[in-house]
C-alpha cells in the first residue's frame, strides 16, 4: 500500500487532536494501517501542536522535513512554517482565519500577509486549498467545528487511501453526541469548499 | 467502564502509547501503581489512577519519585505486582532507593517506567536512562512501537518475577506521545493483597548482608544475560552481509529505510529491545555473518560501546560505527529521513532523499512561544515581585513549573533553574556567595517534592534570602494532578489529607511568613516588600487557584474585562504583564472576551483605571 504522509499543525485549543482521532477511526474502518504522533506538551500555554499521521505501509511515527505528503494547516501564520515538511509535490490546505501570536501583540513580530503567504505556498508546493475555514464553521453552528472543516476539504482532495463515508462514520462515533450533526455538516462544507478551490 | 478496563481480547483499538503501557499492565494483573507526574509518562499515570477509581487497583500520587519507588518497593516485596512511574529525570531522585533495591530485590514482579525525552520537548536534559540499568544492574526493556510497549510492559512483570529483581521499562516521547492500533489482550485478575515474610538477613542492607547481597545481584544479572540471549525481544531480521544493531523507535526508521533504499537481500536487522545486559552471545552470532555493521541509536552510544566491546572479546575486527562525524548525533532525537541518508552513506547506496520546499525568502514568522495563560496568578505574583524589588539588584532562582515561563519578557523572572527543588537550595549558595538580594521562586508541588529540605537548610544554617511559594493548589504543568496540598474534596475523592505549606513552613522554623492574595495588587505589593527586608530566611505564600484549573472545575466563572476610552495608550498593561487576552487593533490594546477569565490584574495596573467589567451582552 502507498505511505501517505499528513502533517497538522494548530495553535493549542483548536482541535488537531480530535482530528487526528477521526482520521485514525476512518483509517480502522477502511483497514488502512496508521500511525500518529503529536507534540502537545505546552499545548495549554499558547504553543503550537503538531501532529503527524501515516497511513499506509510504514514503521515511522514521524515525518521528516519535506516528506509531507499533506499539510493541513489550522491557522495560517503556522502553515508557512511549517512549509519545510513539505516538498514541492506535497498539497497544502490551510484555514485562512488568523490567530496572532501574542508576539505580534507586544511589537516582537509582524503577522505576514494573507496574500504573501497563499503565494508562497503556491509557487512552492503542487497544490494549495486555502479558505476561511473558521467562517464555515460558525455556519455550520459552532466555531468549535473548525477542525472538521478542515478534515473535510483534507477528504476531497482524495489524496489518502480513506472514503469519505468512513470519515463521516468516524465522527459519529469519535465527537461528541451533542455535536455530530454539527461536525457533519462541517464536514460537508469543508468538503465543497475544497471542490471549489 | 474505563476505556483500558474492557475485557474484550482480540479487539483492535487506538491507543496512546502511555495507554498501551497501561493497557499492559492490566493485562498483567497489577495491584499497586506509584507515580510523581512528568511529561512524557504522565497521561499513563492518569489512566491508573481513573482505573484505579473503579477497581482494586492501588494507585497514588506519590510526593516524589524516590518516594514513589520506596513506597512500590515495599509494595513488590509483599508480592504484589506493582508499577513506578516517572519521567527520565525523576529517577534521578529515585536513584538512591533504585541501586540498594537491585540488591534486595523484590518478590512480586516490579517495572519501573522512566519515559526519556530525546530533543528535550518538555525537560530540562534529554539524559539517556539506559544506563541506569548498567549502573543499578537491573534488565531494562526497551518497546519499538505502541503496540509492542503493552507486550514488553507484560513480559517486564514476568521477566522481574523470574529474576526477582526490578525491571526498567525504558520509553522515549515518540513511544508515549505516538498512537496505533493495538490488539487487546485477557485481563489477569489481580491479587491486591500481599504479605511481607520478614527476613532480615536478606532485606537488611547492613554492609554484612549487602555484600551478600551483591553477590546475588550478579549471579542475577548472569541469569538475565542468559535470558537476553533468548529472548524474543532481541531478535534478527532479513539476511545479507551489511548489519544494523538498533533499539527503540530507531528501530521503525532503519526498518523503512531498508525497505526505500531497496537494500532488503542485503541488509539484517537486530533489534535489541532486551538491552541490559546485552545479548552478547546473539550478538557475536550476528556480527560473525557480516562485512560492516551501523548501530542506530538516539542518545548516547549505549549499544554502539556494548556491540564494539563484545566484537573485541570475540576478536572480530569488521567496522563497527554508530556515533560520529557523518554518521549519527548524541543530540535530539532522529527521524526517518536522517537514519536513511546515514544508512545510505555508510552502505554505499546511491540515495537522493525528497527536497524540503526552500523557505529563504519566507518574511520571518512570528514566534510562539508558551505563555502563562490568560488570569495565571503566576503573572501577578512575578509584576508585585518585580515592583516591591524596585531597583534592589536581585538574584531570582526560579524551579520546575509553568512558572519557569516567567523569565520570558517582560516578567523577566527566573535566572536559575536546574532541578526539581534547587531553587531553594540554590537561594542558600547565591545569598552567601554574593551580595545581592536573592528572591527564589517555586510552586506548590515542587515545594513538597524537595522544596522542604532544601528550605530546612535555609532555616539551620540561617541563610538571607526570600522564597516565593506559587501556591495554585494544583500540580499545573503536567495536566492537573493532585499533591499533598490539594483539597480533594475538589474531585469528590474520599480518603485523603490535606497539608498546609503555611504549617509546613512555620514548623520548619521560618520567621517571617507572609501569606497574599497575588490578585490584590497593592497589598501584596506591599507585603512583598516588607518580606524582602527581613534579614533571614523569609517566605511569601502566594495563594491563588490555577485558572484552568478552576475553569475546568466549574469554581472560577469567567467575567471579562474591556478596556474603555479612558485609556491613554500608556500601555502599562501590555509592557508589564503582557497577558495573552489582550491584542492590538487600529494601534490600541484590546482584550479578548472569550479568553480574559476577569483576574483584574490589568484593571489594577492602569494608571488611567481605563481597564473595567465588560457588561453582560443582552
Amino acid at each position: 500500500m502507498d505511505v501517505k504522509r499528513l502533517i497538522m499543525v494548530a495553535v493549542g485549543g483548536q482541535g488537531n487532536l480530535l482530528a487526528s482521532k477521526v482520521l485514525g477511526e476512518a483509517a480502522l474502518i477502511c483497514k488502512v494501517p496508521v500511525k500518529m504522533s503529536e507534540i502537545h506538551g505546552m499545548a495549554q500555554r499558547g504553543g503550537v501542536v503538531e501532529s503527524a499521521l501515516v497511513f499506509g505501509d510504514a514503521q515511522s511515527t514521524i515525518i521528516s522535513d519535506g516528506d509531507a505528503d499533506l499539510l493541513l494547516g489550522f491557522e495560517p501564520s503556522e502553515t508557512l512554517r511549517a512549509m519545510n515538511r513539505c516538498n514541492s509535490s506535497s498539497t497544502v490546505i490551510t484555514n485562512l482565519d488568523p490567530v496572532p501570536p501574542f508576539t505580534v501583540a507586544i511589537g516582537r513580530g509582524v503577522y505576514p500577509d494573507m496574500g504573501t503567504i497563499k503565494a508562497l505556498i503556491l509557487g512552492r508546493t503542487a497544490r494549495l486549498i486555502a479558505f476561511d475555514a473558521m467562517a464555515l464553521a460558525k455556519e455550520a453552528g459552532s466555531p468549535m467545528t473548525m477542525n472538521i472543516v478542515l478534515v473535510g476539504a483534507l477528504i476531497q482532495t482524495c489524496a489518502l487511501p480513506l472514503t469519505r463515508e468512513s470519515v463521516e462514520r468516524a465522527i459519529e462515533t469519535r465527537t461528541k453526541k451533542a455535536f455530530v450533526d454539527m461536525n457533519l455538516a462541517a464536514f460537508d462544507l469543508g468538503f465543497k469548499a475544497a471542490q471549489q478551490e | 467502564m474505563h476505556k483500558l478496563l474492557h475485557d474484550t481480547p482480540e479487539e483492535e483499538v487506538m491507543l496512546l502509547g502511555n495507554e498501551s503501557i497501561a493497557r499492559g499492565a492490566v493485562e498483567a494483573g497489577l495491584a499497586f501503581a506509584t507515580t510523581y507526574p512528568g511529561t512524557p509518562s504522565s497521561e499513563l499515570s492518569l489512566n491508573l489512577f481513573q482505573i484505579s477509581q473503579e477497581t482494586d487497583l492501588y494507585f497514588e500520587y506519590s510526593t516524589n519519585e524516590k518516594v514513589a519507588l520506596e513506597v512500590a518497593a515495599a509494595a513488590a516485596n509483599s508480592g504484589l505486582r506493582t508499577m513506578c512511574i516517572m519521567k527520565h529525570v525523576g529517577l534521578n531522585v529515585a536513584a538512591d532507593p533504585l541501586m540498594t533495591l537491585a540488591y534486595v530485590g523484590v518478590r512480586g514482579g516490579l517495572v519501573i517506567l522512566t519515559a526519556d525525552d530525546p530533543a528535550m520537548f518538555s525537560s530540562q536534559n534529554e539524559q539517556d536512562n539506559r544506563y541506569y540499568g548498567k549502573l543499578a544492574g537491573l534488565p531494562v526493556l526497551e518497546p519499538s512501537s505502541v503496540a509492542e510497549a503493552k507486550e514488553m510492559t507484560k513480559a517486564a512483570f514476568e521477566l522481574s518475577e523470574t529474576l526477582q529483581e526490578p525491571v526498567i521499562l525504558r520509553t522515549t516521547t515518540r513511544i508515549n506521545h505516538s498512537s496505533a492500533y493495538v490488539r487487546l489482550g485477557p485481563i489477569t485478575e489481580p491479587v491486591t493483597k500481599g504479605d511481607f515474610q520478614k527476613d532480615p538477613f536478606n532485606f537488611v542492607t547492613v554492609p554484612a548482608v549487602s555484600r551478600k547481597l551483591h553477590v546475588k545481584l550478579l549471579e542475577n544479572l548472569e541469569r538475565a544475560r542468559k535470558i537476553s540471549n533468548r529472548c524474543e525481544h532481541n531478535r534478527v531480521e532479513g539476511k545479507g552481509s551489511l548489519g544494523i544493531v538498533c533499539s527503540g523507535v530507531s528501530y521503525l526508521y532503519a526498518v523503512d529505510g531498508v525497505n526505500d533504499l531497496g537494500m532488503e537481500d542485503r541488509v539484517k536487522i537486530l533489534r535489541v529491545g532486551f538491552c541490559n545486559p546485552m545479548p552478547d552471545e546473539l550478538i557475536v552470532d550476528f556480527l560473525s555473518g557480516c562485512e560492516r555493521v551501523l548501530i542506530v541509536e538516539e542518545g548516547e552510544p549505549f549499544l554502539e560501546e556494548a556491540v564494539r566491546s563484545i566484537a573485541q572479546t570475540a576478536a572480530i575486527t569488521i567496522p563497527i560505527r554508530g556515533k560520529g562525524e557523518g554518521l549519527f548525533s548524541r543530540l535530539y532525537e532522529f527521524d526517518p529521513a536522517m537514519v536513511k541518508k546515514v544508512m545510505a552513506d555508510y552502505f554505499g547506496i546511491e540515495y537522493t532523499g525528497k527536497t524540503a520546499v526552500d523557505t529563504a525568502g519566507f518574511p520571518e514568522i512570528p514566534q510562539r512561544p508558551p505563555n502563562l495563560c490568560s488570569g495565571c496568578s503566576h503573572r501577578a505574583t512575578f509584576y508585585e515581585v518585580k515592583k516591591a524589588a524596585g531597583d534592589m539588584d536581585t538574584i531570582c532562582p526560579s524551579d520546575i513549573g509553568c512558572y519557569t515561563l516567567g523569565f520570558l519578557p517582560p516578567l523577566s523572572t527566573g535566572d536559575f533553574v536546574l532541578c526539581m527543588g534547587a531553587s531553594v537550595s540554590s537561594a542558600c549558595g547565591f545569598s552567601k556567595a554574593t551580595d545581592k538580594k536573592v528572591i527564589a521562586f517555586i510552586g506548590d508541588s515542587t515545594f513538597f517534592h524537595s522544596g522542604m529540605t532544601g528550605l530546612a537548610n535555609a532555616v539551620f544554617n540561617n541563610h538571607n534570602f526570600t522564597l516565593v511559594i506559587l501556591d495554585n493548589g494544583i500540580t499545573a504543568m503536567t495536566g492537573h494532578q493532585p499533591n499533598p496540598g490539594v483539597d480533594m474534596g475538589l474531585y469528590n475523592l474520599e480518603g485523603y489529607n490535606r497539608i498546609s505549606i503555611e504549617n509546613v513552613v512555620k514548623a520548619l522554623g521560618v520567621e517571617h511568613i507572609t501569606v497574599i492574595k497575588p490578585f490584590k495588587v497593592k497589598k501584596s505589593i506591599e507585603a512583598i516588600r516588607t518580606a524582602l527586608e527581613f534579614k533571614g530566611v523569609s517566605v511569601i505564600i502566594s495563594k491563588e487557584a490555577c485558572a484552568l484549573h478552576a475553569r475546568s472545575l466549574k469554581i472560577l466563572k469567567p467575567r471579562a474585562f474591556t478596556v474603555t476610552d479612558r485609556c491613554k495608550n500608556h500601555r502599562d498593561c501590555m509592557d508589564s504583564i503582557a497577558c495573552p487576552s489582550f491584542f492590538i487593533e487600529n494601534n490600541r490594546v484590546k482584550i479578548d472576551p472569550n479568553t480574559c477569565v476577569g483576574c483584574a490584574l490589568c484593571a489594577q495596573i492602569c494608571p488611567e483605571n481605563a481597564i473595567v467589567p465588560l457588561k453582560p451582552t443582552r
